[in-house]
């Protein structure tokens, strides 16, 4: 069952949206299930989702609904049991450097100097020789131009992740996948990180598939917001948000809209 | 010496040690005390004859290696004053007190008193009596000693290594290779020295062979932990950057890997040193646990002990050697165990 609400002129939406250098993500009838204890367990059942390129989606749902395992299939490290995705027409059957994610965990390997790590990419595909400044300027983007030479354990929560969106974006992606990725900084920090995740966004042109737990966050960062079910996940509703960027917290319109997907998470009354 | 007091007198820095609980200042007396103790040693072993029935040709040398000691200490305590010593001198200053006592009672008890039976506790002059009079066998041994050292430790350390970093990697590898490691890695590598001496074409290689197992094993369960214990994020995170296998296993695998390796390397260079002592002793006819026999059969303990002391320092400094690596390769590290 999916109810549609506020489905808005989408040349409209896109107006402020930048699609240049974006890719189109589709999920068909994806569904997808684990083994736990000898029994199947399904998370995904026959989800469809169409991203258009230079989108800003963000996906809200319950605790353990699955979301970050459809991440990893959008990602291509896990195949699904079904269904198809494909970007940009071309079907997805592993990992690829042009769709990157970004975990909750920040992940940076810790032999390894912030600059050396955002350099992985590079690296991995032997571009690196090439592409040196590139590294430089990415981290000049985060403002982490200054710990280049930095180990990991000597870096912030926040800048530990600004280092992790900057590995991802050296490879300037065409879809950029968010799991999570504020989730375990302070709420300051966060808030400035949003910030910054907007105007990359805006700046870069990937597309941005993000999931969340923050109804405010999604609210604010996505052009389009999408509700899913408890596992195995479904989608239940899909919100666009055409408010232009850059956005206020204190809008009402984003008010309004919080109170309706709490609504759809069933959180209607605490609001 | 008050705790509290946060600077001392002289003005100079204080030293804090990495605790924090303990302060050292820096004081001519902390030099001071040593050197004159060494100077004192040294009159000890020049003035007071040695017992009568015994003759020690080195007792001149050695009351002078002594004073000489006492005199770099007593010039470091005076240039102080002027040009700071570096800290490592402070740190090592009470342990030369130390030694310098012991040596002192081993010399009273030994040359002086004779209270200590002979040939089995002689005096310090008759180690360094053997240290050059028999220079060229000990030097020949050590030679000999760290020749096969280093050909088993680092034959079974690359094997252990590649074998621990396919096990980890490969299902098909860890199937066959393991219950192989379960059964024979606990047998310690001397039991097979019987076996291995009638196989082998040379005692040379047979040894090879002993310390590349003993190496192997630590170095392999080791790796293979280390392998096992790599996050699946950073391996997630490798992929979808695009890398293919052989860069997640060289830039992924092995550095995250490391410290586990090296923990195999040091108990792998230990179970190393057993084995190189035991086939020297039973078959190889040269270095140092081959001199330690030979000596045996001409009861010169003397000259067991120059080489034990020999050994001791040799095996000691590769440990350190093992340490300073891995601080080295690991910096990035936090906390690590000192040597």
């Amino acid at each position: 069952m999916v109810v549609r609400i506020a489905v808005s002129d989408t040349a409209a939406v896109r107006a402020d949206i930048p699609s240049a250098r974006g890719a189109a993500l589709s999920i068909h009838d994806v569904s997808h299930c684990f083994e736990l204890e000898g029994r199947p367990l399904s998370v995904l059942e026959r989800l469809s989702l169409r991203l258009e390129p230079g989108e800003f989606v963000a996906i809200l749902g319950p605790s353990g609904c699955g979301k970050s395992t459809l991440l990893r299939l959008v990602a291509g490290l896990d195949i699904p049991a079904t269904g198809r995705l494909s970007m940009n027409g071309k079907a997805i059957d592993g990992p690829d450097a042009s769709r990157i994610i970004v975990f909750q965990d920040p992940t940076l390997y810790p032999w390894r100097t912030v600059w050396s790590n955002v350099a992985l990419g590079l690296e991995a595909r032997g571009v690196l020789r090439s592409h040196r400044e590139r590294v430089d300027d990415v981290l000049r983007l985060v403002g982490l131009e200054g710990f280049a030479t930095a180990y990991p354990r000597q870096l912030s929560g926040g800048m530990s992740q600004r280092a992790a969106l900057a590995r991802a974006l050296v490879n300037d992606p065409k879809l950029l996948i968010l799991d999570e990725p504020l989730g375990q900084l302070d709420s300051l920090t966060r808030i400035a990180m949003q910030e910054e995740l907007v105007s990359l966004w805006q700046r870069a042109g990937f597309t941005a598939l993000l999931v969340t737990h923050d109804v405010e966050e999604a609210v604010f960062l996505a052009s389009r917001i999408i509700v899913l079910s408890e596992r195995p996940a479904r989608i239940t509703a899909e919100v666009a948000n055409a408010r232009p960027y850059p956005r206020h917290r204190g809008d009402p319109h984003l008010t309004e809209l919080r109170r309706e997907i709490m609504g759809h998470l069933g959180l209607a009354e605490s609001w | 010496m008050a705790i509290g007091s946060a600077t001392n007198q002289v003005g100079r820095p204080s030293m804090t040690t990495l605790g924090g609980h303990q302060r050292s200042t820096r004081r001519p007396w902390m030099l001071g005390t040593p050197a004159a103790a060494w100077i004192g040693i040294g009159l000890l072993t020049a003035l007071w004859p040695d017992q009568p029935a015994t003759d020690w040709d080195y007792t001149g040398e050695l009351a002078a290696a002594f004073g000489a000691l006492g005199a770099v200490l007593a010039c470091a305590a005076l240039a102080d004053h002027w040009v700071a010593c570096p800290p490592r001198i402070y740190r090592v200053a009470p342990w030369m007190l130390a030694l310098a006592l012991l040596l002192g009672v081993w010399e009273t008890v030994t040359a002086k008193l004779g209270l200590l039976p002979m040939p089995f506790f002689p005096p310090p002059q008759a180690l360094l009596e053997v240290v050059v009079d028999d220079r060229a066998r000990l030097a020949e041994g050590v030679l000999a000693s760290l020749r096969l050292l280093a050909a088993g430790y680092f034959l079974g350390a690359a094997f252990g290594f590649v074998v621990g970093v396919a096990m980890g990697w490969s299902r098909a590898v860890g199937y066959w290779i393991h219950p192989i490691l379960r059964l024979v890695g606990p047998l310690p590598a001397t039991a097979w020295l019987p076996l291995a001496f009638f196989v082998f074409p040379s005692s040379y290689s047979a040894s090879t062979f002993l310390i590349a197992l003993a190496t192997g094993f630590p170095v392999t369960v080791l790796t293979w932990s280390g392998v096992a214990s790599v996050s699946k994020a950073y391996y997630d995170v490798a992929r979808t950057l695009g890398a293919d296998r052989s860069f997640l296993i060289l830039k992924v695998t092995v550095p995250a890997a490391m410290p586990h390796v090296f923990v195999g390397l040091f108990m792998g260079l230990g179970n190393s040193f057993a084995i190189l002592v035991v086939a020297e002793m039973l078959g190889v006819k040269a270095g140092l646990g081959w001199y330690l026999q030979w000596a045996q059969g001409w009861a010169a303990y003397a000259n067991m002990y120059a080489a034990l002391l020999i050994m001791a320092l040799i095996f000691s400094g590769l440990i350190t050697l093992l340490f300073r690596l891995r601080d080295r390769l690991l910096a990035w590290q936090k906390g690590l165990v000192r040597w």
